[in-house]
């Protein structure tokens, strides 16, 4: 095993981490100057334009222009390359935000989905002129099923939440189409916030449920939970403890018994492909997001994919339209009865499912599986690194992800959050902090299978010399970051003051303000 | 394999450096049962140059649209896209970040959110807009639900003359909530002020018109206001505004709009087959705690420097669970920053020429058409870049004669949303297209429809 020699922070003036000096961060108003311009527009019939606007009715008409910056493209092109700086980002080092999957995005994918033959298309240009993106859609829908084990899948969901909220629609179109008028759907309590807010927002009520002391879904309480009034049970799998739930087909047998459905969170799915399938494990619908396990680039907060997998049972209700494959050619098809209707602009953004696409066609069934291994093996060599100075919440070995807790921090006046910022000083991201609620003051770690062993030492090490600083000098840690662009930002007095736009900061400013 | 961080060698030592025996030690937890014993049904692996050829390949059984001429709006328009965007959204400090929880280094993302959010409140003269949503359509429904938590009023009103799939959005999204979905009719492709004044009456939580709408048709908002102003105050006003259109077009605020809400699409971002987009979420700082989605305010660290936070996160699905205003997590942060270049590199004069020539080139177009025996303009009202053509034929079989005739792109039929709308046709023209591409065009449709 190499030697890993404790890593040194950033010094505050240092450039290393990409930062410069210290400073207030800029905003793109201030480098305006009346009369610049960063783009020219072609040519055309200025002289129209005069009688263009006078033929737009005067009271519908802006009575002055919008208040937009002046900037020429070199300073337009400047002021976000500087502010870029400022950001930590997968392709600079280790990103192990637990439940989010950074894993690297291959640059590849990036070129293919710019093809003008791709990126280019309209959505309504005739059918004929669009088989090959059809084609495109139509097989991928086809070979994510077969990941998952499941019967259909749609491309539509926009992100993880919309697929949860389309998997919740699909329970009320089932269940209407079925005579029922079920209203309670079972969330487990350790569960992501998208779910029962998923639940409410398609009128069902949620339920929560305890977990057992393993930290899994504990059957009896979910038996003693399930009525006739159940209309089904959102699952997370692996759970966002990083377990797997041994349970549940017990779980989906039960819930089918009173003709409930189970709704599978597929954002843990890195650790289950070509491993484990939703399908074999009783689930009729599971989402998919394909900016964690399919690689494509989370664009700092978007735009995702949450393509849904169901069962035969539940495709005549997926949303509409639906792409076919008839002897002339693709084509969409727009009518299905039971369909819970449209969910997106069209199709679902098949900018980013291009990208997913050439991403699975890179792995094969061989590589989909080494994903998954991977990730397991990650996950549980940096589980064991970690331990000593952040103790694991459960004592077994994990899947892709698993939860250290800093609550041995507060007797040293130390928060997890002191922790988390201090980790950025080291270059690293910090995990996810205080979820899931169930495990106090947890730091939630999932490295990925695109991390080296290397890397993974370095990130143990610091931690450990981040539990050494709590206990020698917790003031190093509770003043963290150090190294950043800026110190640690104030939100309780942002959240008061409320501003959100530079208008309102130029108006504070023409007042005297501070 | 490339792309995983271990050699099997090295695995054997990370296995026996922790202790198990075998990758299968590890798997103790998955029952056998649930274990997958075939491999899936993949095609074979494939290297970054057979991926190149592959995908290539697809995209080559597409029309070409560099050397297409497309008239195709509906939704999705082929505006210029200034080529500053792309190299700045490559940088991977910005697509490969995520999102900025940790605000000290996160400030890249988070200015240019804040810079998202002032751009939009300057274009629809609103005081506080998020993060961005996944789409127009989805940010309409979002809306809606703003609108009935506002109100507890059990009812949206939805014009006829939005664009059709908007409001299947918003239809999909409100099932299993307490609101309920009425149509306030069109009338010459706009918005029937009498059936508005006679629903109005029964205090709505919302209306929602879109400007220019579906049609390209401006609605008469400052009739709509006056109206809804006078017989129900507390219902909100809901514009589904063009970006591109409000260089123009008064800030839907002047009319007393509650919340401005749309699709970024024109302002740089290119149409990929219908997504990914994002949408724009606009509305009054009274509404602060109910908005969906993300908010970045302006901070302060302890020495006084300035920077930026997500805010008032409690309205959100990872504190407030089933409380949440709404369920959106991921939104389109990247697509709102390709908005952001774009707005900051026209600026409010490049804006307004873009927006002029669309103008002057639709008028231009709907005149040069006009003039082709049996086409006429379905309606008479003012328009911006797009307009509805009727034909002589049927409008699906003239589109695809017109695109194998030469790869002329005319226009969307309509009757693609409404079958029994089968000889109109939806031409939009952008400031791309120029005076002789519209004349290829009439020149075509000639031909077609001869």
């Amino acid at each position: 095993m190499a030697e890993t020699k404790t890593p040194e922070p950033q010094q505050s003036q240092s450039t290393e981490a990409g930062c410069p000096p210290r400073r207030s961060v800029e905003v793109i108003y201030e480098r305006s100057l009346p009369g610049h311009r960063g783009y020219r527009l072609p040519r055309g019939a200025a002289a129209r334009w005069e009688a263009a606007i006078d033929a737009l009715p005067e009271t519908l008409r802006r009575k002055r222009p919008p208040e937009l910056p002046e900037v020429t493209e070199p300073e337009v092109v400047r002021h976000f390359i500087g502010i870029s700086l400022l950001n930590h980002h997968v392709d600079r080092s280790l990103y192990p935000l637990g439940s989010c999957t950074m894993k690297y995005n291959p640059k590849i994918n990036e070129e293919l989905a710019r093809l003008p033959g791709f990126a280019l298309l309209h959505p309504q240009a005739p059918e004929t002129s669009l088989q090959g993106i059809l084609a495109l859609l139509w097989r991928f829908e086809r070979e994510l099923a077969c990941v998952v084990g499941m019967a259909a899948v749609s491309l539509h969901p926009a992100a993880g939440a919309q697929g949860e909220m389309l998997g919740m629609k699909l329970f009320r179109a089932y269940h209407r189409h079925r005579g029922h008028a079920k209203r309670k759907v079972l969330v487990p309590d350790s569960a992501h916030g998208t779910n029962p807010a998923s639940v409410v927002l398609s009128g069902f009520e949620p339920v929560q449920i305890a977990s057992g002391a393993d930290g899994r879904m504990d059957l009896g309480a979910i038996r003693a939970a399930i009525d006739d009034d159940t209309a089904g049970i959102m699952v997370t799998n692996p759970n966002t403890l990083g377990l797997f739930e041994k349970e549940i087909a017990a779980v989906a047998e039960a819930i089918h018994a009173v003709d409930g459905l189970v709704y599978m969170d597929g954002a843990n799915l890195n650790a289950l492909v070509g491993l484990a399938q939703p399908g074999a494990m009783g689930v009729d619908i599971v989402h998919l997001n394909l900016h964690k396990t399919f690689s494509t680039p989370h664009g700092g907060g978007g735009p995702g994919s949450g393509p849904v997998a169901v069962t035969a049972e539940l495709e005549p209700f997926l949303p509409v339209p639906i792409v076919e494959r008839t002897e002339a050619g693709y084509r969409l098809e727009h009518g299905r009865p039971l369909s819970v209707g449209p969910l997106h602009p069209w199709c679902g953004n098949a900018g980013v499912v291009v990208r997913a696409f050439a991403y699975l066609h890179s792995l094969g069934a061989e590589g989909l599986a080494a994903v998954s291994r991977a990730a397991i093996v990650n996950a549980n060599y940096l589980m064991k690194q970690v331990a000593d100075s952040f103790p694991v919440a459960k004592r077994e070995w994990c899947m892709h992800e698993f939860i250290s807790s800093a609550s041995w921090t507060k007797k040293h006046k130390v928060r997890v959050m002191d922790v988390a910022k201090r980790l950025l000083d080291f270059g690293f991201h910090a995990p996810t902090v205080s979820f899931p609620l169930i495990v106090p003051d947890a730091l939630m770690i999932e490295p990925t299978e695109t991390e080296t062993r290397p890397t993974l030492d370095r990130f143990a090490a610091a931690l450990r010399e981040i539990a050494r600083e709590v206990r020698e000098s917790p003031e190093r840690v509770q003043q963290a970051p150090h190294s950043t662009c800026v110190g640690r930002l104030n939100e309780a007095a942002a959240a008061r003051r409320l501003r959100v736009r530079w208008q309102a900061a130029k108006e504070r400013d023409d007042a005297g303000g501070a | 394999m490339s792309n995983i961080g271990h050699t099997p060698q090295e695995e054997r030592a990370m296995l026996a450096a922790i202790g198990a025996d075998s990758f299968e030690t590890l798997l103790d937890q998955v029952p056998s049962a649930l274990r997958q014993q075939k491999p899936c049904d993949l095609p074979p692996a494939q290297s970054e140059f057979e991926l190149r050829r592959t995908l290539s390949g697809l995209a080559a059984e597409n029309y070409d649209p560099l050397r297409s001429l497309s008239f195709l709006g509906a939704g999705f328009y082929d505006h210029i896209i200034p080529a500053a965007i792309d190299q700045i959204v490559l940088r991977s400090e910005f697509y490969t970040a995520y999102t900025p929880y940790q605000a000290e280094v996160a400030q890249g993302t988070l200015t240019t959110i804040f810079e998202f959010q002032s751009l939009i409140c300057a274009l629809s003269g609103m005081e506080i807009a998020n993060a961005s949503m996944y789409d127009g359509a989805s940010a309409a429904a979002e809306a809606m639900l703003l609108a009935g938590s506002a109100t507890r009023s059990e009812r949206v009103l939805l014009a006829e003359s939005i664009h059709p799939r908007t409001r299947g959005v918003i239809e999909t999204y409100l099932d299993g909530s307490a609101l309920e979905v009425l149509t306030l009719p069109e009338r010459k492709g706009q918005v029937d002020l009498a059936a508005l004044e006679q629903a109005l009456t029964e205090k709505p939580a919302a209306v929602l018109l879109q400007q220019p709408n579906f049609f390209g048709l401006l609605e008469p908002l400052d009739r709509v206001a006056e109206l809804q102003q006078r017989l129900s105050a507390e219902t909100h006003l809901v514009v589904s505004a063009d970006p591109l259109s409000l260089a123009l077009l008064a800030p839907p605020a002047d009319f007393g709009a509650q919340t401005v809400i749309g699709d970024v699409q024109p302002l740089g971002i290119p149409p990929q087959f219908g997504g990914p987009s994002a949408g724009y979420f606009a509305t009054r700082a009274s509404h602060a705690r109910r908005l969906p989605g993300r908010l970045v305010a302006e901070a302060t660290d302890a020495e006084g420097r300035r920077g930026f936070v997500l805010t008032l996160q409690t309205r959100e699905q990872h504190i407030r669970r089933e409380k949440a205003t709404s369920n959106i997590c991921t939104n389109s942060a990247l697509m709102a920053l390709r908005a952001t270049i774009f707005l900051s590199l026209l600026g409010p004069t490049g804006l307004q020429e873009m927006a002029a020539l669309c103008a002057a080139r639709g008028q231009q177009a709907a005149e040069r058409l006009c003039g082709i025996r049996g086409v006429a303009r379905r309606h008479a009202g003012p328009f911006w870049r797009e307009f509805v053509l009727t034909l002589p034929r049927e409008a699906e079989d003239a589109v695809e004669r017109a695109y194998e005739a030469g790869g002329v792109l005319a226009g969307v039929p309509l009757s693609r949303f409404w079958p029994e709308r089968r000889r109109e046709l939806l031409v939009a023209v952008t400031e791309k297209r120029t005076p002789e591409e519209i004349e290829t065009l009439a020149e075509t449709l000639e031909k077609v429809l001869a």
